[in-house]
């Protein structure tokens, strides 16, 4: 499995063909406490950069867009009960959505973790 | 996240302390303010619930301190604001509006009744109009200062006596200040004006003192185990939940005081009497009753609506959200909005649109969560 990194502050996993799809730990605490997610639904199909969730914290709405496109498997419902679950771990449990991915080749260019983390120390 | 370039925005006397401390610096009235800071004990909501059981620091420099004086100067108030001053003694402070000629609110403010002249604290984004249109209309022989050497600190909640009472020595002890009273004190040696005073809902005061004495101060006063800094993330979610309109938002040219629900700052003589602004529209509106007011709306759910939103009962649109977010103290989400009047009543069941769809909500009293000012003659 390789997770991937993406401008926009999000995460993939992927495995083969799936994918689990979070926003990062940096996205979350820029976006302070949250008290409102919405995930998508299984079977709903997702463009590449699509709007697929809604995220509110305190300060702000927010849209998270599909990193890369394809058919939802699993939204992840404990975050919408729960939404602080992301701002206490949006790397690993606070993940957002899983789906079957299109075409993988969407994931090349992405960045790897290393480049992620350069990435944003650089907009600091 | 604002775009707006730092280097056009003026840094707060205690801007490196802010940022020693991680706060997250944004855009507000042309300063680069904190909007909360970092580290386990910050953030939006924790400055928040900090704030409603302990005390918290706010800087609130970026608000105009105006010094109004000379021997017209109670009647050229007057002219500009729907006041009584004749009923406001030394040292007691009230709040007010500052009105256009249509009776529309430029700004409000709190005045205070000092020996030599009356101190006003103004919204730091109108503060230059502000002043601009009080010169303009003031008399001669009646003076206007800007205080722009002065910071101001707001210390909130139902701890910030018991913090402040231990640096604080002057003429009076500081439990002789109840709710918008304000006198000449010493904090930590530093000359200061303090008032019990706020906008958070709770009890708590506004600390006047000079901008070069600001980073001792806030040291001295964050050093007790009661007091941390908040944000101004924390100072709006405090401030909705208190009910209190935020200038700008719930507050602008376009409405009337009666409309915003704040007719009680209309003195009783000055409605009789008028000579004050608008006096003419205002009178109209108090006489026939506003055709929208400014309500409470409670939402079910998570989801906040925030300002812009519609507001709907049934099929027509009956107002719109001025301010909202999640509270929280009551852990669902509020909003303050303008209605028809014929929607205004506590219990209308409304509805607010979110992204397309409907949320219910239903119009309750204001203040949301209950203020905890120290009032005068009540039990301490």
């Amino acid at each position: 499995m390789t997770r991937y990194f993406t401008a926009e502050h999000e995460w993939i996993d992927a495995d083969g063909d799936t994918a689990t799809v979070g926003i990062t730990d940096h996205a979350q605490s820029q976006l302070g406490d949250i008290v409102f997610i919405e995930v998508p639904k299984p079977g709903v199909v997702l463009a590449k950069g699509g709007e697929a969730a809604v995220v509110e914290s305190v300060k702000a709405a927010s849209d998270v867009y599909s990193p890369i496109g394809g058919t939802v498997t699993e939204g992840n419902t404990a975050i919408e009960d729960d939404p602080a679950l992301v701002n206490a771990d949006a790397e690993g449990a606070g993940w957002f959505f899983k789906l079957t991915i299109a075409d993988t080749g969407e994931l090349d260019g992405l960045m790897d973790e290393a480049a992620y983390r350069d990435f944003v120390d650089s907009l600091a | 996240m604002g775009q707006q370039a730092e280097t056009e925005l003026a840094a707060l006397p205690l801007d490196a302390w802010h940022r020693a401390r991680g706060a997250r610096m944004v855009p507000f009235a042309g300063y680069a303010m904190p909007v909360h800071y970092s580290g386990p004990s910050g953030g939006i909501v924790a400055e928040h619930e900090w704030t409603r059981h302990h005390a918290a620091l706010f800087d609130v420099s970026h608000m105009g301190q105006l010094f109004v004086s000379g021997e017209d100067a109670e009647a050229a108030l007057e002219a500009l604001l729907p006041i009584d001053l004749s009923t406001l003694e030394l040292g007691a402070l009230r709040y007010s509006l500052l009105l256009d000629d249509d009776g529309g609110i430029l700004d409000d403010l709190i005045v205070a009744r000092w020996r030599q002249g009356f101190f006003i604290v103004v919204n730091g984004a109108t503060r230059h109009a502000d002043i601009d249109h009080m010169r303009e209309r003031l008399p001669g022989g009646v003076v206007l200062e800007h205080f722009e050497d002065r910071a101001l600190f707001a210390l909130q909640g139902p701890a910030a006596f018991a913090a402040l009472d231990r640096h604080t020595s002057g003429q009076w002890p500081l439990s002789a200040l109840t709710f918008m009273r304000g006198g000449p004190f010493e904090v930590g040696g530093v000359e200061a004006w303090i008032s019990r005073s706020g906008y958070t809902g709770e009890d708590g005061f506004e600390i006047s003192i000079p901008a070069t004495e600001v980073e001792p101060i806030a040291d001295l006063l964050c050093a007790e185990p009661e007091v941390r800094p908040a944000g101004l993330g924390a100072r709006d979610s405090l401030r909705l939940e208190a009910g209190l309109p935020l200038y700008g938002h719930d507050l602008d040219t376009a409405i009337d005081p009666v409309s915003a629900r704040l007719a009680w700052a209309i003195a009783r003589r000055r409605r009789e009497q008028g000579g004050f602004p608008g006096y003419a529209r205002i009178a109209a509106v108090l006489a026939e009753g506003p055709a929208r007011r400014r309500v409470g709306l409670s939402l079910d759910g998570r989801l906040p609506a925030r300002e812009g939103a519609a507001v709907f009962a049934g099929e027509a649109e009956v107002g719109r959200v001025t301010s909202g977010g999640f509270s929280p103290t009551l852990g669902h989400p509020i909003a303050m909005a303008y209605v028809d009047a014929a929607h205004a009543a506590p219990g209308t069941p409304l509805a607010i649109e979110v992204r397309g769809r409907r949320l219910d909500a239903a119009v309750v009293p204001l203040p949301f969560v209950p203020h905890r000012y120290r009032r005068q003659g009540a039990a301490t």
